[in-house]
């Protein structure tokens, strides 16, 4: 059976896509037309978000809707862009042609919109026109005369509004009076030269002169909040603001529901415990699978909260305004504006912030991003920080006004922002040298964002991630139990049991390379399991020295031992570990995942690797030259 | 007006920046300016004339009036230039293709 059958199977539903330019309110109509009833997954072999979802019709028929990457045109000037040609023209494996292209366009911008829906015309394929955000440009006074617009464009033209119930009716009512064809190859297509292009514009100007009256355009309200939001010095303000409210939110709202989720956790593990007998299975689902599981997924309240802020700000129209505020900031060191919020989530966790590298469209700008992500000091950082300052640096008030454990504290943060701009810089002057990356980022307009397109982001986002945790992030949960676990220490064993395990193995093994640094053994075989999540390694060097008890009575017990058994220059030592060393597989998995290729985890770890010993064995070297060996 | 705006595309490499045009780049904040066209530079790198077939896709032909709405902090870059009814974030290099009559 060839495709073209199958996608005629009555059973299947008709294959529509949308297509239209970034900022037209595509996704808000594909979110309407097919609600919860969304698969998002990638292209086959490249890093593009793909989603399709299933809408049925007031008439009953079943739709297959493909909502396409945003484009301005068909030659593709992005990774996005090319997904959507390469569909359009059938030459990306895996895809159908569309039956239906639906061309969305936003009805207050057609002069920008229908350059696209002129390219796209010429192919010759089915397509419909719809006219998005009816409600929006009828309130702005404009006038178009649909059945004119039709006429001249030679295609059903459709009103509709992506953000009211209902608002997707004519559209799908459309769709079902259009005759059932079997798509074929698209006309041939060749990259239009200026000439035509310049053409296309002025038949659009002569297309809206005939079907659209419309009032000059009122930019008044828009301007005015520009003129605050954008301005040079109280728009970094404005910024600033934003910013902290939403640090502030993401730490102090996800407090209590990552504390419920850590009750959850242990309680879990101890009814699991209660119910089954002592034994290997019963430590790989307690200690493995959800305590291991359980320390990513505590994230997860940070994500929430970040993603809404993040969905929110995108939305209306403010994310672009902030990229086009620190554009020449983040510019100098090879990074664009865009660069900015990813590497911001990454300080509640890398996890997020990678996921949100998907907003830079620019592929060398979005890599660099990934690569220096994991440099912003995570939350999971936190509890390894606290234990080793908590152990090591005296609360000491320093210049009247600031407390030297604070102080260590900022200097680890500032170390790892150090670290991310002079690794952005090599790679600007190594990676992308010579490469100029135009910005030409659409400043939308001003809108209010909308609850339900909120809700579905939010709840994509949060779907990815709880994938990504049962999926990789479980897998190496179980490898890494597994490793602290076998072989069984022997009979009459006077040693911790891990000190027996193939990680205590390896972290003996190990243990010369990381003398130079100052890190016993004890410290190398916390290593491992630490690799699962950072905080991790706190519980671990607790096992390590058979500590007993709940997380909180280990690591104070822990401060106490460690204080007195290592020496300073250890402890600074492995502070500078932490802030650059790879010490999280799951941040690693989902690098793989967002590149599709193992080369960038690997280049990742590796560099990191290097910077955490270059770094500790400075620190360490230096201390105890300093007599704080 | 349309006639003459596609020939100075067409002839694109031979138009000399005579007085009373500018670049796009050198507009202050607040300024409009009509434009004439957008230029390849004299040596074709092919990423230059991809830039500049997008730049005329997003609406930046001939005869559109543009306004700068706004200069980024520390040196004036990017400019947010309003073009059409949207507005575009343009790094000073973008800029620089679009030769454009103050107005």
């Amino acid at each position: 059976m060839s495709a073209t059958q199958a996608a005629l199977e009555p059973d299947d539903g008709r294959r529509i896509a949308l297509l239209g330019n970034p900022n037209c309110g595509k996704t808000a109509l594909f979110n309407l037309l097919t609600g919860s009833r969304q698969k998002v997954a990638n292209y086959a072999g490249v890093t593009v978000e793909r989603k399709e979802g299933i809408a049925t019709s007031p008439a009953g028929t079943r739709y297959r809707v493909l909502d396409l990457p945003g484009a301005y045109s068909l030659n593709a000037d992005s990774a996005d862009e090319a997904v959507t040609r390469d569909v359009i023209f059938g030459q990306l494996a895996g895809e159908q042609v569309p039956e239906v292209l639906v061309c969305v366009t936003d009805a207050t911008n057609l002069r920008l919109n229908l350059r696209l829906v002129l390219e796209v015309r010429r192919l010759g394929i089915p397509m419909l026109l719809a006219l998005n955000m009816s409600d929006l440009a009828k309130r702005r006074g404009i006038e178009i005369d649909t059945a004119r617009l039709s006429q001249l464009l030679g295609v059903p033209v459709v009103a509709t509004v992506g953000v009211h119930r209902g608002g997707a009716d004519p559209l799908l009512a459309a769709l079902d009076a259009m005759p059932r064809t079997i798509p074929g190859p698209p006309a041939r297509w060749h990259a239009p030269t200026l000439e035509e292009i310049t053409e296309t514009h002025r038949q659009v100007r002569e297309i809206l002169l005939q079907s659209v009256r419309e009032p000059a355009i009122d930019t008044r309200w828009d301007e005015r909040i520009d003129a605050v939001v954008m301005h040079p010095i109280a728009g970094l303000a404005i910024l600033a603001a934003v910013l902290f409210l939403m640090f502030q939110a993401v730490f102090a709202w996800a407090e209590a529901p990552m504390g419920w989720i850590e009750s959850a956790v242990g309680w879990l593990g101890q009814v699991v415990s209660g119910a089954m007998a002592e034994g290997l299975l019963r430590s790989l689902i307690v200690d493995g699978i959800i305590a291991g599981v359980g320390g990513v997924l505590v994230f997860l309240p940070q994500i929430v909260i970040l993603f809404a802020f993040i969905l929110a700000l995108e939305d209306s129209g403010y994310l672009p305004r902030a990229a086009f505020l620190l554009d020449r900031f983040m510019g100098k060191v090879g990074l664009s504006g865009r660069s900015f919020i990813p590497l911001l989530s990454s300080f509640a966790c890398a996890i997020p912030g990678i996921m949100a590298t998907r907003v830079i469209s620019n592929w060398r700008d979005r890599l660099s991003t990934i690569l220096i992500a994991p440099l912003m000091t995570c939350s999971a950082r936190l509890p390894v920080y606290a234990l080793l300052i908590g152990a090591f640096i005296p609360q000491r008030e320093v210049a009247a006004f600031f407390n030297l454990q604070g102080l260590v504290l900022f200097a680890l943060y500032l170390a790892g922002i150090v670290g991310a701009v002079v690794v952005a810089f090599v790679l600007k002057r190594t990676v992308g040298r010579g490469m100029h990356h135009p910005l030409m980022m659409e400043l939308p307009t001003w809108r209010l964002p909308n609850l339900r397109n909120l809700a579905l982001g939010l709840l994509e986002r949060v779907k990815i991630f709880l994938r990504r945790v049962g999926g990789i992030i479980l897998a190496l949960m179980i490898i890494l139990w597994a490793l602290s676990t076998f072989p069984a220490p022997p009979a009459g064993a006077t040693g911790a049991a891990i000190d027996y395990s193939f990680a205590g193995m390896l972290g003996h093994a190990i243990q010369p390379l990381f003398a130079p640094i100052g890190f016993g053994w004890e410290i190398c075989i916390a290593l491992i399991p630490g690799m699962a999540a950072r905080e991790v390694a706190v519980g671990a060097l607790g096992t390590v020295y058979s500590l007993q008890g709940g997380d909180d009575e280990v690591a104070s017990q822990l401060g106490t031992l460690i204080g007195a058994q290592w020496s300073l220059a250890t402890a600074l030592s492995l502070l500078a570990w932490y802030v650059f060393a790879p010490q999280c597989l799951a941040t690693l998995a989902v690098v793989k995942r967002e590149t599709q290729s193992w080369r960038y985890p690997l280049i990742m770890a590796g560099y990191l690797f290097a910077m955490a010993y270059l770094a500790s064995f400075l620190t360490y070297q230096i201390a105890v030259a300093l007599g704080a060996g | 007006m349309w006639a003459e705006a596609s020939d100075i595309v067409a002839s694109v490499d031979s138009v000399d920046v005579s007085a009373g045009v500018v670049s796009l780049a050198t507009l202050r904040k607040g300024q409009s300016g009509r434009v004439l066209e957008v230029r390849l530079p004299k040596v074709n790198h092919g990423h230059d004339r991809n830039l500049v077939l997008r730049l005329l896709e997003i609406g930046f032909v001939p005869g559109e009036v543009v306004r700068v709405v706004a200069l980024g902090p520390g040196g004036g870059e990017p400019i947010a230039v309003r073009v059409g009814g949207t507005m575009f974030a343009l790094r000073r290099h973008e800029a620089e293709h679009i030769l454009v009559h103050p107005l």
